[in-house]
Parts: C-alpha cells; sequence; structure tokens
C-alpha cells in the first residue's frame, strides 16, 4: 500500500474542500482499502466522511425512499421501510457479500465499488480501466466471470454490485453534492457509464463530488418485488447472473414492470424490452418464458462466458415467475 | 501383561487444546513474535522481529535483465531489499531424505533464471509491515520473457518417463468384453488453501537458526532441508511448529519462502517474519496437480469387469518431476478384475511443483474409477453396490496376499441401509422437487495404510503428571487430544494429568503428518513408551520391599487413575506418587519408538460415500442436501475428532466436486484466481448436515494400536458420490471437475 | 508507572543506523480508573532506540481506542489496517489473517458491537472506537458460552478460523440470525473454514443462542 495522508472530515463543508483538493473520499473502504493494498488504488489523501450527516432513511414526499449514501448494506437492508415496500433492494444487500462486510460497506460505496475482474486487480496485467492504453487481457484470457451486455474491445468487465441491479431496475436517482455546494441528481441509468472507449471513466461523477444519497421512486402498488442471484457458491460470491424485479399487478394484469439484471454487464443492466413485453399481458409461465427471451439480445459471449447468455434468459424467466407466480 | 484399563481411547472428549483454540491463545508460526507462555508451548520471545515481503515474477519462463530497488529501498524504515544481484551463494546440498521430488529443486536469489509465474526474485525487509508491503511494490524487475506452456490439454507436450503397471492382457480382454466404455475425466488443479498462510519467522543466534514455521514436518522436513540449503549441520536448526493452521499437504515440504526468511534474518541480523499473501499461496506452495485420466473398462453382461486400463497424466514443473505415488493403487487393489494395464506420464509445465493434497492420487484415481464404474452400472442397469459387490476381491489382485482388513461389504450396507438406498428410483433424472432434479450417487473410497518409524519420550514427574513428547504436528485432526488419550490408557493415568508437546525439532523424531500416518505411527510410539514407562514403575515397585506390591507378578499389576495395583485384588497397591517418593526419584523417563513391521498383508482404510444432490433444472445448480460416509479405519482413537475430521473430508469433496478450480492464464502461466473470492471453496450455506459412521472394529496387523488412518480415507470418494448423484439427477454425465452450471445449462 | 506519552519527545535515535526510523509510539491507560499494566508493549515488537522516530517517516495520525475494555492512544502508520494493529502492536495475535482481504472472515473482530473484517479496517480511523476481539471475550476464566459451545461440539479443527468464527457467531446470535439452521448458515457464511466444520459451527451457534445447552 503507497503511504497517504489522512483526514476525518468533521462535516460536509471540510469533505468538499478536501475532496476538492484532490482528497479521495472514504466510507466503508472495503473496495478501496482492498485495491489499495493491490496498488491498484493509489491515492495520496483519504478523506473519511463516515462523520458526514448521510445516514438517514427518509420517506420521500412523493412516497419514495431516500437512501443516504452512508446507511451501510446490512442497515439498509434490515431497515423496514426498505424490507416492506422494496423488498429487491434488501434482498440484493443479503445476497451481497458477507454480514461483517455488510456491516461496513455503505449504499454510496457499494454503487462506486470497482470491477472484480483478475486483470484489473493484477497491476501487472494489462487493464485499460486501470491504466488506459494498456490493452485487456480479459478479452482474450479468462473471461468466464466478464460481462456480455456493453462490452467494448476495450473493456469487458462487470460492474460487481448487487443493489445496483435493483436501482437500475427501479430507476433509481444518485443524488450529488459538488465542491461549489451545488446538488445535482443523476438518474441512475447515466450514472454508472458502459466502457467504450473510455473505461477508466466508471461514473459520471466530478472531481470532489460528493454522493449523498440514492432516491428510488415511489411505484404503485401492491409492488411486489425480489432479487435472484445465481453462482456457483451458495453465499460469499459475485453474481454469475442476477435479476431484479418488480411488478404492480392490478386486477390480474401487469401495469408496471421493472427488470434489470446483474452480472453480465458492464454496469447493471436494464431490460426494457422484457418490461415492454411485461406490461398489460396476464401473468403466466409462458410470458415469463416469452418475456425473458429477450433478456440476452445483444449479448456478445467471450470463450469463457457463452453460458451467460442462455442462464441470464433463465435466471430473468425464473425470477419473473418468483415474483409474479406460477399462475 | 495384564491389558490396561481403556478409559480415555474411544471417549468422546473435547480436544485438549480446545481452550487456547477458543480463546486465540494457540501460537501459530506467524504469533510467534509476541511472549507468551502457554500450557503447551511456552516458547521463546523473539525481539525486535522486523518483516520481509516477497517480489514475485510477472512472467512465466525468462530471465531476469535488470531489477531496480532504488525507490524500494529509499522508504523509510526498509532494511534491505535482496536480489539474485546481491544475495550470497547458498550451498543447496542434496536433501535425499525430505519430500523433494526428483530434479534440481528451485534456488532463491542463485541466478537470473525465472521458471514459472509468481517464482519468487526478490524480498523486501523493513522495520514494518506497511513498509515492507510497500517497498515490495516498488521494486522494478525488468525480464527477458520467453514463451511458456502451462497447458496439460495442449497437444504434443512432452512427457517424463512413463510409469507402467500390467496384469493379464487388458487389451485383448477389452476386444473380447460384451460391454466396452471408454471415458477421459479431467479434474482440475486443487489448491490445498489452509485458512493459515505459510509464514515463517526466523532467527539467528550465531551460527544457529531457530524458525518458527508452518509445516507439517518439522525434522525430516524444515529442519533437514534448511541445514541443506544453507550448509550448516542439522543439529544448527531448530523448527518450532507447535499449532498448524491446516494443512492437507501444503506444509509437506519446505517451500522456497522459508529460505528466504532464514537468508532475509542472516542478511539483515534481525529476526524476520515472512507471511505468504493468499495470492503468494497459489505458486508460494505445491497443489493437486490437474490430471487426464483416460479409463477403458470392459465388463462382461453382467457386471463382471475383466479389463481395465488407465492412461493417466497429470502436471509437474519443468525443474521437478512430482509423479503421485497414490495414483495407481486404487486402479490395481480396489476390483477384482483380471486384466489391468496402466501408464502415468507427468508433464512439465512452466509451473511450480505440485505437492501431495489431500488423499493424494487416491482422490483422483477413485474419481475416475468410481465415476466409470457409475457409468458402467447405468450402461448395464446393474445397482451401483451391486456391481461392486461383484467385483469385490477376496484377495489383493495385485500380489495375491490377504487383506488384514477389509470390510467394504459392511460399509456398503450399513451406508446403503442408513442412507435408505433401497428407495432410489435406478432411472436417472427421474425424482424431482419444484425446480430441483434431485439425485443420488455413491461412491468407494481408499487409502493405504501409511506407517513410519517414530519416537515419543514419556516422563512421569513425582507429582504423578506425565509428559510425553515427539516431533510430531497437529494440523487440525487433533493430535495433541489423541496421544494424549493413547499416553492416558497406557500409563493408567487421567487426561488432565497427561501433557502431550509436539512440533519442535528438539523433540523425539516423528514421521511427516500426512498421509494418514500419524496415528498408527506416533500413536504406536507413544503407547509404547507409556506401556514401557508402566512397566517400569511396576518392576521398581515389585521389587520394592515397602511397597505393597512387592513381591507381586509383575503381568497382573494394572494402572488406574495413577494407582498401581494388582488386576484381581484392587486392594493391594499404591499410586506413581508414592513409589517415586519413597524411592527418591524425581521422574521416570524413557523412549518409546515405532517402527513399522513388513507385513504380509495388503492392509488399507475403506470408505463407501453417499451423496443427494440437487440440480436446479434450468440454473444449471448442484446442492449437496445430504451425504453420510461409512468407514472401515480400523480403531477409532478419538470418536469426537474422528467425527469432525470425516465431515471436513466430506467438506473438501464438496469442494473438488463443485467448486475448486484453480485457474491459469496459459497465455503467460498467471493465475488468475489466485484468491479466496475467486477460488471458491466450500462455505457454511453449502454444507448441509452430513454423516459419519464408523465401523467398529481394529486392525492389529496395521500397528500396535490398531488404526488404519483417517485423514485421506475420509476424502477419497466424496467427488465421485457426488458427480454419480449429478448424473442420476440430470441424466447428464459432467467428466470435468468442478462440475459448475455452465455444464449443466 | 511511567507511561509514554503521544506527544512526548522521541528516544534519541541511534546515530549508526541511518537513517532510523520511528515507527510507532504507545501509551496505554486504563478505562474507569484502573491502571493499565504493560503499558509500552507496542512496535512491531518492543524493537528499542534503534528504531527511532525520523521526521520523514510514512504518513501517521495519532488514534484513541478501547480494545477489550482498555483503552490505547497510539500513533500509527495511516496503512495499518486494524487487524495488524492488534497482532503486530498490542501483541493480540488470536485475530488472524486468512486472506487480508475481506474473503475469509479470520480477522472478524466487533467494532462498536458489530462485526467487521479488521484487515479492511483502517486502524487510524477508529478514534474512539470499541473494539471487541477473541482475546476479549471472556471473562475471566470463565468462557463466553458460544466458546464453551465450540469446544464442546468440536466446531474446529485447525483452530486459525476459529476466533474469526466465534466473533462472527456472537454478533449472529445478537443480531437474531439463529431462527433456523439455514439462517445461520447463510448468515455465518462470511467465515470460512477450510477443515470442514460447518456442521458443528452450526451446532455450537445454535447451542449458544438456545442458552447454553
Amino acid at each position: 500500500m503507497h503511504p497517504f495522508s489522512y483526514t476525518k472530515a468533521a462535516d460536509t463543508r471540510e469533505a468538499l474542500n478536501a475532496g476538492r483538493s484532490g482528497g479521495r473520499y472514504i466510507a466503508g473502504g472495503t473496495t478501496l482499502v482492498d485495491l489499495m493494498r493491490e496498488t491498484v488504488e493509489r491515492p495520496g489523501t483519504l478523506v473519511d466522511i463516515s462523520a458526514l450527516p448521510l445516514r438517514q432513511i427518509t420517506v420521500t414526499e412523493r412516497g419514495g425512499l431516500r437512501i443516504g449514501a452512508l446507511v451501510r448494506m446490512g442497515e439498509a437492508a434490515a431497515h423496514p421501510k426498505v424490507r416492506t415496500t422494496y423488498s429487491v433492494i434488501s434482498q440484493a444487500l443479503e445476497l451481497s457479500a458477507s454480514a461483517q462486510l455488510r456491516n461496513m460497506a455503505t449504499i454510496g460505496g457499494n454503487i462506486m465499488q470497482r470491477t472484480r475482474c483478475t486483470y484489473f486487480r493484477d497491476v501487472t496485467a494489462a487493464c485499460n480501466k486501470r491504466e488506459p492504453g494498456s490493452g485487456c487481457a480479459a478479452l482474450e484470457g479468462f473471461n468466464r466471470s466478464h460481462a456480455i451486455l456493453g462490452t467494448s474491445d476495450q473493456c469487458v468487465a462487470t460492474h460487481p454490485s448487487d443493489v445496483a441491479v435493483a436501482f437500475a431496475a427501479l430507476e433509481a436517482t444518485v443524488h450529488l453534492l459538488g465542491p461549489d455546494g451545488k446538488e445535482r441528481s443523476v438518474a441512475f441509468a447515466d450514472f454508472l457509464l458502459q466502457p467504450g472507449s473510455t473505461p477508466n471513466r466508471e461514473q459520471a461523477i466530478r472531481t470532489g463530488e460528493l454522493i449523498t444519497a440514492v432516491e428510488v421512486p415511489a411505484l404503485p402498488r401492491p409492488l411486489r418485488s425480489g432479487y435472484l442471484k445465481v453462482r456457483d457458491r451458495q453465499s460469499y460470491e459475485f453474481a454469475l447472473t442476477s435479476a431484479a424485479v418488480a411488478l404492480h399487478i392490478r386486477g390480474g394484469v401487469i401495469r408496471e414492470a421493472k427488470v434489470a439484471a446483474g452480472g453480465v454487464g458492464t454496469v447493471p443492466w436494464k431490460l426494457p424490452k422484457v418490461e415492454q413485453h411485461l406490461i398489460g399481458e396476464r401473468p403466466s409461465a409462458s410470458l415469463w418464458t416469452a418475456a425473458a427471451e429477450q433478456a440476452s439480445d445483444g449479448a456478445h459471449p467471450l470463450q469463457h462466458n457463452g453460458f451467460k447468455v442462455e442462464l441470464l434468459k433463465r435466471t430473468v424467466e425464473r425470477q419473473l415467475r418468483i415474483v409474479g407466480g406460477d399462475a | 501383561m495384564s491389558p490396561q484399563p481403556q478409559a480415555a481411547v474411544g471417549a468422546p472428549l473435547s480436544r485438549v487444546d480446545g481452550r487456547l483454540k477458543v480463546t486465540g491463545q494457540a501460537d501459530y508460526a506467524a504469533d510467534r513474535p509476541q511472549a507468551r507462555t502457554t500450557s503447551l508451548g511456552g516458547t521463546p520471545i523473539i525481539q525486535g522481529v522486523v518483516h520481509a515481503v516477497v517480489v514475485d515474477s510477472s512472467i512465466a519462463v525468462g530471465r531476469i535483465t535488470a531489477i531496480d530497488t532504488t525507490a524500494a529501498e529509499a522508504q523509510p524504515g526498509v532494511l534491505r531489499v535482496i536480489t539474485h544481484l546481491n544475495a550470497p551463494t547458498l550451498p543447496y546440498r542434496d536433501n535425499a531424505g525430505s519430500n523433494n521430488p526428483p530434479g534440481r529443486r528451485l534456488r532463491v536469489f542463485q541466478d537470473d533464471r525465472v521458471l514459472f509465474h509468481g517464482q519468487p526474485v526478490a524480498v523486501a525487509v523493513a522495520t514494518t509491515l506497511e513498509a515492507a508491503q510497500h517497498a515490495a511494490s516498488l521494486v522494478q524487475v525488468t525480464y527477458d520473457a520467453q514463451d511458456s506452456s502451462t497447458d496439460i490439454s495442449a497437444p504434443d507436450n512432452p512427457t517424463n518417463t512413463p510409469q507402467t503397471y500390467t496384469r493379464g492382457d487388458a487389451q485383448t480382454a477389452l476386444a473380447s468384453a460384451a460391454v466396452r466404455l471408454e471415458m477421459t475425466y479431467r479434474p482440475a488443479r486443487n489448491h490445498h488453501n489452509p485458512m493459515e498462510p505459510h509464514a515463517t519467522t526466523a532467527r539467528w543466534d550465531g551460527d544457529q537458526l531457530t524458525v518458527w514455521d508452518k509445516t507439517q514436518w518439522v525434522i525430516g522436513g524444515t529442519q533437514t532441508e534448511l541445514a541443506a540449503v544453507f550448509g550448516i549441520p542439522v543439529a544448527s536448526v531448530r523448527v518450532i511448529a507447535p499449532f498448524v493452521g491446516g494443512g492437507f499437504g501444503s506444509g509437506l515440504r519446505t517451500w522456497p519462502h522459508v529460505t528466504v526468511a532464514a537468508l532475509a534474518a542472516r542478511e539483515t541480523g534481525r529476526p524476520v517474519k515472512l507471511v505468504l499473501t493468499r495470492r503468494q499461496q497459489y505458486f508460494g506452495a505445491g497443489y493437486r496437480p490437474a490430471y487426464e485420466y483416460a479409463v477403458r473398462l470392459g465388463s462382461d453382461g453382467n457386471g463382471r469387469v475383466t479389463a481395465m486400463t488407465h492412461d493417466i497424466r497429470s502436471e509437474t514443473s519443468t525443474y521437478e518431476n512430482f509423479a503421485e505415488r497414490g495414483i495407481l493403487p486404487l486402479g490395481q487393489t480396489l476390483y477384482n478384475t483380471p486384466n489391468v494395464s496402466q501408464t502415468y506420464r507427468t508433464v512439465p509445465l512452466d509451473v511450480n511443483t505440485p505437492v501431495a493434497m489431500r488423499g493424494p492420487g487416491f482422490a483422483t484415481a477413485a474419481y475416475a474409477i468410481e465415476s466409470a464404474m457409475d457409468e458402467l452400472a447405468h450402461e448395464l442397469g446393474i445397482d451401483p453396490i451391486e456391481l461392486r459387490l461383484r467385483n469385490e476381491p477376496e484377495a489383493d489382485p495385485s500380489n495375491g496376499q490377504a487383506f488384514s482388513t477389509r470390510r467394504l461389504r459392511d460399509c456398503y450396507t450399513t451406508g446403503a441401509r442408513e442412507f435408505g438406498w433401497s428407495a432410489r428410483n435406478p432411472t436417472p433424472r427421474s425424482t424431482r422437487d419444484g425446480d430441483w432434479l434431485i439425485g443420488t450417487g455413491m461412491a468407494t473410497g481408499m487409502y493405504h495404510t501409511l506407517r513410519a518409524a517414530a519416537q515419543a519420550s514419556v516422563r512421569l514427574d513425582a507429582d504423578g503428571t506425565a509428559l510425553v513428547q515427539s516431533a510430531t504436528i497437529d494440523m487440525g485432526p487433533g493430535t495433541y487430544t489423541s496421544m494424549t488419550q493413547v499416553a492416558a490408557d497406557g500409563l493408567g493415568l487421567p487426561m488432565r494429568r497427561v501433557t502431550f508437546r509436539l512440533g519442535d525439532s528438539v523433540m523425539p523424531n516423528a514421521p511427516l503428518h500426512g498421509g494418514s500416518l500419524t496415528m498408527a505411527s506416533v500413536g504406536s510410539a507413544v503407547q509404547n513408551g507409556a506401556d514401557q514407562l508402566r512397566q517400569q514403575a511396576i518392576q521398581l515397585a515389585v521389587g520394592d520391599e515397602q511397597s505393597p506390591l512387592y513381591g507381586a507378578d509383575a503381568n497382573s499389576v494394572v494402572v488406574q487413575s495413577g494407582r498401581m495395583y494388582v488386576s484381581g485384588d484392587p486392594s493391594r497397591g499404591e499410586t506413581y506418587e508414592r513409589l517415586l517418593a519413597r524411592n527418591s526419584r524425581d521422574s521416570l523417563e524413557v523412549l518409546g519408538s515405532y517402527s513399522p513391521a513388513q507385513s504380509r498383508f495388503t492392509i488399507d482404510a475403506y470408505a463407501a460415500v453417499f451423496a443427494e444432490v440437487a440440480v436446479d433444472a434450468r440454473l444449471g445448480l448442484v446442492r449437496v442436501r445430504r451425504m453420510l460416509g461409512v468407514y472401515d479405519a480400523g480403531r477409532i482413537i478419538s470418536p469426537k475428532l474422528a467425527d469432525s475430521q470425516a465431515l471436513g473430508g466430506m467438506v473438501g469433496g464438496i469442494g473438488q466436486a463443485l467448486l475448486e478450480h484453480t485457474v491459469t492464464d496459459h497465455r503467460d502461466g498467471r493465475i488468475v484466481n489466485a484468491n479466496l473470492a475467486d477460488y471458491l471453496v466450500p462455505v457454511n450455506a453449502d454444507v448441509p448436515d452430513l454423516r459419519a459412521i464408523y465401523l467398529d472394529g481394529e486392525d492389529r496387523e496395521a500397528d500396535p494400536i490398531g488404526v488404519k488412518g483417517l485423514g485421506e480415507v475420509v476424502l477419497v470418494g466424496v467427488a465421485p458420490a457426488i458427480a454419480n448423484a449429478v448424473f442420476h439427477a440430470t441424466g447428464r454425465r459432467v467428466r470435468d471437475l468442478p462440475i459448475t452450471a455452465d455444464a449443466l445449462l | 508507572m511511567s507511561t509514554e506519552l503521544p506527544n512526548s519527545p522521541p528516544p534519541p535515535a541511534e546515530p549508526s543506523q541511518a537513517p532510523s526510523r520511528r515507527t510507532f509510539i504507545a501509551a496505554s491507560t486504563a478505562v474507569g480508573g484502573a491502571v493499565a499494566a504493560g503499558a509500552l508493549v507496542a512496535g512491531p515488537a518492543p524493537l528499542g532506540a534503534q528504531d527511532a522516530v525520523a521526521a520523514d517517516g510514512p504518513p501517521n495520525g495519532e488514534v484513541s481506542l478501547t480494545v477489550n475494555g482498555k483503552r490505547h492512544t497510539l500513533t500509527i502508520d495511516n496503512r495499518t489496517s486494524l487487524l495488524d494493529l492488534v497482532r503486530e502492536h498490542l501483541g493480540l495475535t488470536g485475530s488472524k489473517k486468512g486472506c487480508n482481504a475481506g474473503a475469509c472472515g479470520a480477522c472478524t473482530v466487533l467494532v462498536d458491537g458489530r462485526r467487521v473484517n479488521s484487515c479492511l479496517t483502517l486502524a487510524v480511523r477508529l478514534n474512539g472506537a470499541e473494539v471487541t476481539t477473541i482475546e476479549g471475550l471472556a471473562r475471566g476464566d470463565r468462557l463466553h458460552p458460544l466458546q464453551e459451545a465450540f469446544v464442546e461440539q468440536d466446531a474446529f479443527q485447525c483452530g486459525f478460523c476459529t476466533p474469526g468464527q466465534i466473533m462472527s457467531g456472537v454478533a449472529c446470535i445478537d443480531e437474531g440470525h439463529t431462527r433456523s439452521a439455514d439462517e445461520i448458515r447463510e448468515w455465518m457464511s462470511g467465515n470460512i473454514c477450510r477443515c470442514g466444520c460447518y456442521v458443528k459451527i452450526v451446532r455450537a451457534v445454535e447451542q449458544a443462542a438456545a442458552g447454553g445447552k
């Protein structure tokens, strides 16, 4: 680990000042410290933001949820409001990492977490995300865990978060506070960036900007939702594929459908075609199958992850059935 | 001599070192520097320990053309960066008695050659761990890289001279067999991944070297190897390892980092602590090699296997030829097949050298053979257990010797009954539970009973307590506890009055702690020592005019709770304490020993393993629902601990079958999943309720205490039982391990 | 008793070893008025004057935290993890380093009552924190019920993951994630046991959660 100076911000102003001068924010630290130890990350200054007042979960005026950036994953998952109104968020969180890590990692840090691509994490390997222009060792390397959607010839790394898949499905908004004190909001779909030709740019966040909250919009009730995570090991592993599904069914008809997939995209992968296929239809096994058939549209499988094309469809199909019922 | 009452042996006792382990007081190799006295250890304080961090090569083959250590050495706290450019020449004498395979072992920092990805090329030593880690990351190494070959499946790999075995005429028998099957199985490379990373703390006191090391063999392994590497007398090296945080074979050799630690300590004049990172475990120590195992099998229509051929290839390094001793016996001894031919080739690759891993060879062979037998059972429509019974030999088919004890039939019968095998619908893909396809499978396990010469000192003190010592290891099976049990019964003392110590090269010699031979070997030495000492005390008593036992027949005297008495007349006796006090003896001491005798018998431990799995019909996920192992392992010294060991073997087998796979990027020999997030081992949620049954019994032909070894046999057979269950669940035969969703979609 | 205060002047550097480095200063004070013994057990083992301070050492910070009821005020390298702090500086080697990457749980300790991976926790961030390690669980000679249960159930073999398992299990019970064996399995999955003692770990947690036997 490279040496760094450390400062703990007493309040938001202090944090922003330090951020403006190039300080790197640290919240839970579970990704950052890990990557610093691998020398993938080499910040000169760490700005500890854990004392900032960003730890509330509140119901918004419109009936959505605003989750403070520093709410820990475990707290968010267990929060009664989250559990009862957006079980997809609770489930995604509780299927992530371990109880210990969920006690440390925060919501803001979670969506900022960096890929698990083995070549990214190994500073002796070529990686355009870590070192632009050095190449992508994963393209022709061992890429079983890599993305089939949203890839480029520069990068095929997946975004590893689970809860970000739920946020993508639910069309959340990320609230940011700039070093100039100005707030702005970015739609979740625009917040995490596909690699394109600049895989080193991962989020639509500006230097010194602080995530203050993630807001989940109100959705019509009743809302059934849930998260399915497919992985080799039963726990404590990143997803091979995953699906976040939320359905509003009234009068036997699907009125709203929110669907996104994880483990397959360079960013959490929203599935609008699947959603459109569902809306206005009556739940049925054949509907789930037909809708999920489009989940992998546009996929570019690599040598070792071709199975994800089919697995993704089946994951989405299964989760539609789990949430929407067998009827 | 009257048999001693058995009180401790066979009782379900808790570990004697349990309290230390649950309070964090058990000291492992990297825990040494702290001053602490434990009831088991009492190790010296190490003053002024500094830290060493190894720099690994980032190429597989080639030469180092330059190393720039300037930035590293400029870091605050850095004492030294050692590379081949400034390292002293080390003698690296041969060490024939160790576990070094044939070849020329890797010599750290002795030249500019790189032989595998991850080879140590430098070490940074600093006063703090943080400084040493940072300095290591600043060492700039420039290479002239050459093309590397790391893929055992690549065509045209050269191979080392094969080992072969033949009986009968397998080719002819195959040609005339009613049923012929031909399959190739590919079990992946596995890493031991003990939870404790390899670690060494080294200190020189003049010419004397002391290391606190994670090792499974303090004397024959680490002590002799360090003496050979540094060209110093064996007596100048002391190796201490009172606790080892798992090994599974990874501690059976002295890996390069041990030399690095000792070298760094000598060069800096400071005690040095070196702990491999988890990543470095993957190339800093050995692994279970990947295999290609081709089986051809011929049978008549009734399931009598007439011929089996085994064409086996495993990976090894270019500098050492690691050929697994255990890969061939199963194919020769498990079934009564008249025509057998085996060819075993190792493939030298640009990788580090493999080493034995739990159930070495046998586990791999069992996966192939027991899968093949399951395929045959399915082909013939014969129940898998029935098929095995039809091929069960009466004597060892490889040499005609009788088996000492072989109770596989009992294992099958007991297992079938307890598992509910008779309720099984033999048709694959016939049982469903919602989204899950349910299948059951079984397989046989076997491991040869190894024994080696061992010694143990036994001392009885005037206060009626005993100290027993042997330079063996406890990497988890419970050596501390089981040896205390044997000694307690042999001496006629309660457990709490006996202390067993291990893990120090100054103690009486013990063989490597592996191959399931510790209980048989060290246990027999302990028993011998305890018997000798008891006899000595009894002789003293019966010859002592003031003893109530004076004149008694020594052979009629037994000892219980520290009191010697005539077995038919319990009132006639006295305690050890009284005897020693009256005779002004501070203690009695003997050296117990054991040397394995040549046997006319074939001696093996056996297992029948049963597994039930659920396979998600659409998602391809495999979940083990329940498992049962039934073992013929001879006498069970410590039932509570033996149970834990069996369940642990099943968990290891679940990993081997469904999760574990060391992945190498063959472009440059890099291991791409060298961490515990990507190299998957089972977690708690993967493991259902497991059950183990040990058949009552003993095998006095094996060794004086009647044990046949546990640690290996409980793993062998687990992976094929699971693989067979997956086939039964899905109708799909996967011949690669691990079996993952990719193959089952 | 003499304790070296964080701001006291550094001991003189040893001239023969240049550049000499100060890596660490510690002062140990007691919580609740009692005087702590063995104040200066700090440092990467006692290094003495030869490793004394240098102005150009790595960036460090002062932190005051309570470990197992004992207050420590220390100046530490910013890079030092909580795990390395307790192991290398406080001599509490019960917490283990299995992966140093949050992937095994062997380093699990409680910080302010919550289980965390101490390997991914920077110690300099823990001002005012209360840390409990495996060494702080027993009350004198009386083991914590979960420690007793681990011994009785034989929920370990090599023992290396055991401190982390027990700390995690204590938290698991406190959190109430013990309503079924499956729930325990899931909530104990952040602690890898390579010896494969999971069945018995679950039994031990069940036993302790049920209040002993």
